[in-house]
């Protein structure tokens, strides 16, 4: 018998495809092309800060397909950047808009999805202000990809940061994890499966309004867990305070046509991503008024504790299992592959 | 779906997990074999729960671990040709061959994508006429029958641009060869409920009285594995060894026949090199002659392929579970899921990546 192993390539010459899914892959990306070239150090926001309250983010938008249930790209370009300056604790102020057009893309199709990002802007209450279009030739881009910029002006008393999550802060997810993940898949054609999850895709800047006016700079972090999921959220905020969390698996949220889904793929819902909720860190005196802030608004109604800032390694996250022991939370390496059986 | 919040009860749990310490008396070693049942035992931390003394050992039931290397860099070589598109299960993607994966040759342009069942790549094959498409047929029982129905589905629709890469494994040999190894350990082992969906346990029967070891099919839910256990403590503690089915919720003797059928059509049984393991006899399926023109490792000559192996990892003694994930030098140094140097560190089924998921250090296991 034989006991080994082939030497390992890693591809460290080209962009994968999992550097781009919000995992270790991504922050290596990040960490050893990007952020070097542009001098930046600091712990990578949702929105960066600019001066004493003005809030600053943008962001792109590429998914297939265009149209799926509970959203298209269009809102979703739009609750994205909304949510990301909402994250800082920021009134969303104006938008823009812009688009990279592939040859041959129906125009009706482009009129909707941008009647889709109006409605979306006009519900969140912030103007798109300016824009761009960009046409390509056939082949040379899938369709249609979105981006959206978007200013803000942070709240009175917000202070929430990655990286302000401090001991004995109580972890709160505002509402069902892994919905737009599982629509998305089941909207792809060929899976297999049927799920009836809609993409929980929706603003928050309202929710974190309410927050913030219940909690004030209590209110120590905020994250919405897009791309990497749950799981990604909570490791970002954990390393980039210093601090150990603790979550009680059974605590989380997972709607049960998620939880199937994910049985059936091999998926596992925390990494799936999110586009309608967010983590929050809060100091254990304001809890409870900001959890009650959160569920009188429809898009926290379903809002948990599912754990707390406790002693132990800074930057791990632990989960307390079903069974009553104790596991490691990772991020995802790239993409999250689904397992054979 | 209430079933499932059933399997997952945290009550009942706890009551199984007591009834495991008055039960268990001594110090038995117990083997899950399927790499599913190891993504939960590791998952949930069960064996940290386990009355002092216990183990469980880890077995080979991983297909992507246990695929042979050869079988990767033909899939490579098949994959760089510019008029193949070659698709797979998602986690074959990442696997290390001799010089790379499928993930890294896709960014350097190789048509490969990952398909959730085997009839999407006939499809897929129906849809591209002027291209070959090649499915990589790995798995256990369990793959076989839809992997069958495939070539079945191909070879009835006239798709003759489809040809499956096939590396399907048995599990009853590898037990076998399990026990007939002098240093091996197990005293009980938990067979896989989906193995024996498809194959019912009438073959694991001569196993448990040759070798006088429990044998137990058991599901993939936190309180099947937990109520497993017990059923093979049990066992070891009144000196039985027979064959238990645990998984009655989908599992009968005799297994599916149909499924059955469905295999042998198409498959013949034939010897098989298990990666890490080595070749084990009658140990896995290949197309039948008749299927040739469906069969990629005939359609393709890519050459002789020189396959190359590094002696840093101890996969093999993983996968045989005389050694931990954490007794090896190259875990969570060298060797991670972001830069796997073998195959279990790939999988989340796979052992060394289940514990490096779930943060097992050498210290703290």
């Amino acid at each position: 018998m034989t006991s080994s192993c082939p030497v390992p390539h890693p591809e460290t010459e080209r962009v994968l495809l999992g550097h781009g899914s919000g995992g270790q892959l991504m922050a290596e990306l990040l960490t050893d092309v990007i952020t070097p070239e542009l001098g930046l150090t600091a712990p990578l926001e949702d929105a960066a800060l600019i001066g004493l309250n003005q809030v600053f983010s943008t962001d792109s938008y590429v998914v297939t397909p265009r149209f799926f249930p509970g959203g298209d790209i269009g809102s979703l370009a739009v609750h994205g950047t909304v949510n990301d300056l909402a994250m800082r604790g920021a009134r969303p102020l104006a938008l823009s808009l812009a688009y990279i057009v592939e040859e041959g893309l129906p125009l009706s199709e482009l009129r909707d999805i941008t009647r889709s990002a109006a409605a979306a802007a006009r519900a969140a209450g912030v103007p798109i202000v300016t824009g761009d279009t960009k046409v390509v030739g056939r082949g040379a881009a899938d369709g249609l990809y979105v981006t959206t910029t978007g200013v803000g002006m942070r709240l009175r008393d917000a202070r929430p940061s990655a990286a302000g999550a401090e001991p004995g802060d109580v972890v709160l997810v505002s509402g069902p994890v892994g919905l737009h993940g599982i629509a998305i898949l089941s909207a792809r054609e060929g899976l297999g499966f049927d799920a009836d999850v809609s993409s929980d895709s929706r603003p928050l800047n309202d929710l974190v309004a309410a927050m913030i006016a219940a909690g004030g700079a209590d209110v120590h972090a905020l994250r919405d867990p897009t791309r990497g999921g749950l799981a990604g959220s909570l490791n970002e905020i954990a390393a980039a305070s210093g601090v150990c969390v603790e979550v009680v698996e059974s605590a989380v949220p997972v709607p049960v046509p998620v939880a199937a889904a994910c049985d059936l793929l091999g998926l596992d819902p925390w990494h799936v991503a999110n586009e309608g909720c967010l983590v929050a860190f809060v100091a254990p005196g304001s809890a409870d008024a900001v959890v009650a802030a959160m569920r009188a608004l429809p898009e926290g109604a379903g809002t948990a504790v599912v754990g707390e800032v406790v002693e132990g390694v800074a930057g791990r996250v632990l989960a307390r299992t079903l069974v009553g022991s104790s596991r490691v939370v990772d991020v995802l390496v790239g993409e999250q592959l689904p397992r054979i059986c | 779906m209430k079933h499932l919040q059933e399997y997952r009860d945290p009550v009942l749990a706890r009551r199984l997990l007591a009834e495991l310490r008055t039960t268990a008396t001594a110090p038995w070693t117990i083997m899950e074999v399927c790499g599913g049942q190891t993504h939960t035992i590791v998952r949930q931390g069960i064996d940290r729960l386990l009355p002092a003394g216990m183990r469980m050992i880890h077995g080979p039931g991983c297909p992507v671990c246990v695929t042979p290397l050869e079988t990767i860099d033909r899939a490579l070589a098949i994959a760089a040709r510019p008029d193949v598109i070659l698709t797979s299960y998602g986690d074959m993607l990442r696997v290390p061959g001799t010089s790379g994966d499928l993930l890294s040759l896709k960014a350097r342009g190789a048509d490969v994508r990952v398909v959730y069942t085997p009839l999407d790549a006939v499809r897929t094959a129906a849809e591209n006429p002027g291209r070959e498409v090649v499915f990589l047929a790995v798995g256990f029982e369990t793959t076989a029958p839809a992997n069958a129905m495939a070539v079945l589905h191909a070879a009835a629709t006239g798709v003759t641009n489809f040809s499956a890469l096939v590396s399907q494994v048995l599990v009853p040999p590898a037990i076998t060869a399990l026990m007939d190894d002098p240093d091996a350990q197990v005293q009980a082992f938990l067979a896989a409920g989906h193995v024996c969906a498809v194959m019912g346990w009438t073959e694991y029967e001569p196993i448990a009285r040759a070798y006088g070891v429990p044998v137990v099919v058991t599901g993939f839910e936190p309180l099947d594995l937990l109520e497993g256990v017990l059923m093979a403590v049990r066992q070891l503690e009144q000196g039985r060894a027979e064959v238990e089915n645990q998984y009655a919720r989908a599992v009968r003797r005799s297994g599916n026949t149909a499924a059955q059928d469905a295999i042998r059509r198409v498959f013949q049984v034939t010897d098989r090199t298990w990666r890490g393991i080595g070749p084990i006899p009658a140990s896995g399926l290949a197309l039948r002659p008749e299927f040739a023109r469906h069969d990629a490792a005939v359609r393709f000559e890519v050459g002789d392929l020189v396959t190359r192996e590094s002696p840093d990892c101890i996969a093999g003694d993983v996968l045989r579970g005389t050694r931990l994930p954490t007794d090896c030098s190259a875990y969570g140094r060298t060797c991670t899921p972001r830069t796997p140097l073998g195959a279990p560190m790939v999988s989340s089924e796979g052992t060394c990546a289940a514990f490096f998921n779930a943060g097992r250090t050498p210290e703290h296991r």
